[in-house]
Parts: structure tokens; sequence; C-alpha cells
């Protein structure tokens, strides 16, 4: 369970953000999580709801938008997406792939008052 | 700050009592004499594993101790490493928290994941944590001595990782009985070998 802690970093730079840019209450945060982030979205809103009780961030809800794995074939170059956690080139059958995407975990933007 | 400095760091996972610290205690004393090893054991709790490192013959260890937390982050790496003389330091291995979800989202600055495994587990802990298991460049499955007593399956586990991750490097050992180790214990010194700049030795 570090969705608490990774809730904790958001509101970290949430608060840092409106506070330099003087910006008003935050309605709600836009979050990109990828599927092979290892963040569980559910326990991240559960944590970030628990994490703002009794602050400025109370009641703004996170938005997260689930990112699909995607990868890149390093034998022939394709570029696929990763299904049922398949991590095989369909064109040339490599198992060399990069995972050009799903990984991630970003703040995406933000909606304030 | 590790990687100017040509020091392997490899970040040990998996789930609790996997064989983490057994197959450090194996491996300082295998290699203690040859590789100049420094190690780091996080543990939400105590310092038992850095113990038991010390008494392996481990010269250089810090346990790091998180108080709850899941996961080791970089912020606690540095610190653990603040007072130590790293000028000769050839390998650092970082036991992480048992847990197989948390640690995969922290990079420590490590050169590689190890993901270990153990026979007494299911089978299926690749698909379950695609996350880690895709991250990870080395796979260990432990306790091989126990093979047999349920069902889980060598040929099906590497199938399993193989479908996650097909450049996975697997070893398949027993901490206790020491088998399997030899191959472990190769792959780690062509690693720091390749890691200083030099081609490995040839068997
Ligand atoms: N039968 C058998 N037991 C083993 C083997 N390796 C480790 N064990 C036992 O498994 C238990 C857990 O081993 P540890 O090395 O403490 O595991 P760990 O991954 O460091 O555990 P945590 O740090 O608590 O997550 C101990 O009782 C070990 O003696 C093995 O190869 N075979
Ligand atoms: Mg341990
Ligand atoms: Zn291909």
């Amino acid at each position: 369970m570090h969705e608490l802690s990774i809730a904790k970093e958001i509101i970290a730079i949430v608060t840092a953000e409106t506070e330099k840019k003087r910006l008003g209450r935050v309605e709600t945060i836009h979050l990109r999580i990828g599927a092979l982030s290892g963040v569980d979205p559910e326990a991240l809103s559960f944590g970030f709801e628990a994490a703002t009780l009794d602050t400025p961030l109370e009641g703004t809800r996170l938005v997260i938008e689930p990112v699909p794995v995607r990868a890149t074939c390093r034998a022939c170059g394709r570029e696929f997406a990763v299904e049922d956690l398949v991590f095989l080139c369909p064109g040339c059958r490599s198992v060399d792939v990069d995972v050009t995407q799903g990984q991630e975990m970003q703040i995406d933007h933000l909606v304030v008052e | 700050m590790l990687a100017e400095r040509k020091i392997l760091a490899l970040n040990l996972v998996s789930s609790p009592g996997s064989g983490k610290t057994s197959l450090l205690e194996r491996t300082l004393k295998a290699l203690g004499e040859r590789v100049n090893m420094v190690l780091i054991a996080g543990d939400v709790q105590t310092e038992n594993d850095a113990q038991r490192l010390i008494k392996a013959g481990g010269r250089i260890v810090r346990p790091i101790v998180t108080g709850g937390a899941c996961h080791l982050d970089a912020r606690m790496i540095t610190k653990a490493l603040e007072d130590i003389d790293l000028s000769a330091a050839e390998l650092l291995f970082i036991e992480n928290v048992g847990n197989l979800v948390c640690p995969s989202s922290y990079d420590l600055g490590e050169d590689m994941k190890v993901v270990l495994i153990s026979t007494t587990e299911g089978d299926d802990k690749p698909l379950k944590y695609p996350s880690m298991f895709r991250r990870s460049s080395a796979f260990v499955i432990n306790k091989i001595d126990l093979l047999g007593q349920s069902d889980f399956e060598l040929a099906r586990v590497k199938d399993n990782a193989r479908q996650i991750n097909g450049t996975l490097t697997t070893f398949e050992l027993s901490c206790r009985t020491g088998e399997g180790l030899n191959g472990w214990y190769q792959w780690l010194e062509d690693q720091v070998a390749l890691k200083k700049g030099r081609p490995p030795k040839q068997p």
C-alpha cells in the first residue's frame, strides 16, 4: 500500500503549484496512470481522500485516466499494443521489446475554480 | 551518485519470506573475499536482516527501518550511504522491503532489479505482479529443494515470466542446499566486471 505516500506526494506538488501561482480552489486533479505503473487507482483515490481531510484540498477530486500498455520491438521495430500482458512482438514473435507506454504515473493538469 | 562510481547496484525484491536475506548470506559467504560488497537491508520494523548479514561476513551493512512504509525510496538510500566510503566498493546490494507491488514504482538508482520468488508461492506470481517482472533484469527462483511438495511447477513459472519479460536472466536455486548457486555467483561477478568496463572472464 504505497498509494497513501503517492497521494501525499501529489498533495505536496499540487499545493506548491497553487501557492506559487496563487491559484484558487482546486476542483479536480487529472492523473494519467499506466496499467503497469504498479499503482492501484482505487487505493490511490481512497488514500487521497483520507490524506486531504481538513486540508485546503479537502473535497478535491482525482480524475484518473488509465493508460494502456504499448511496446516497441527491438528486433523489427514494430510498435504494438500489449494485450493480456503478453509482451511478445506480433510481427516477428521476439520477446525483446521495450515498453513505451503504460508505466507512467503523472499529473496531467489541474482544474481550478 | 552510483553510476559514476562504477559500483554495480542491485535492488533485490520479493514477497516477504521468499529468501532475499538467505541469498545475500550465501552470496557474502561465497564472494565476500573476492568482491567488495556494501549491503543495505530494508525492513518495516526491525534490523534483524542487517544483523544476519553482518553475521554472514558483511563488512559494510546498513539497515533501513522504514517504520511502516512498504518500500524504500531513493532518499533513504542516499541517507544510508552518506557516511560510507564507497571508493573501494564494487557491488551494492539493496534488500528491499518484502513486497512485490510498491517497490516497483520506486527507482533507487539501481542498475538492475532482481526479482525473487520461492517454490512455496504461486507459480502465477509473474502474471500477478507484471509491473515488477517487467522492470526486473534477473529472476531468481528459490527453494527448489521444496519442489514437488506443492503444485508449483518450474516450467509454468518460467513460461509465465517469459510472457511478461522474455529477456529475464533466470536462476533456479536453493539457499538451503546450495544447488544452483554457482550460476548466480558467476553472473554476479560478470555483471560487476561489466560495470567496471571489463569484459567478463571466459569460463
Ligand atoms: N527450504 C528452504 N528454505 C529456505 C530457502 N531459502 C530461504 N529459506 C527459508 O525461508 C525463510 C525466509 O527466508 P529469508 O531469507 O529471511 O527471506 P526474506 O525474503 O529475506 O524475508 P523478508 O526480509 O522478511 O521479506 C527462512 O526461514 C529461510 O531459512 C531455501 O532455498 N529452501
Ligand atoms: Mg529479509
Ligand atoms: Zn518484432
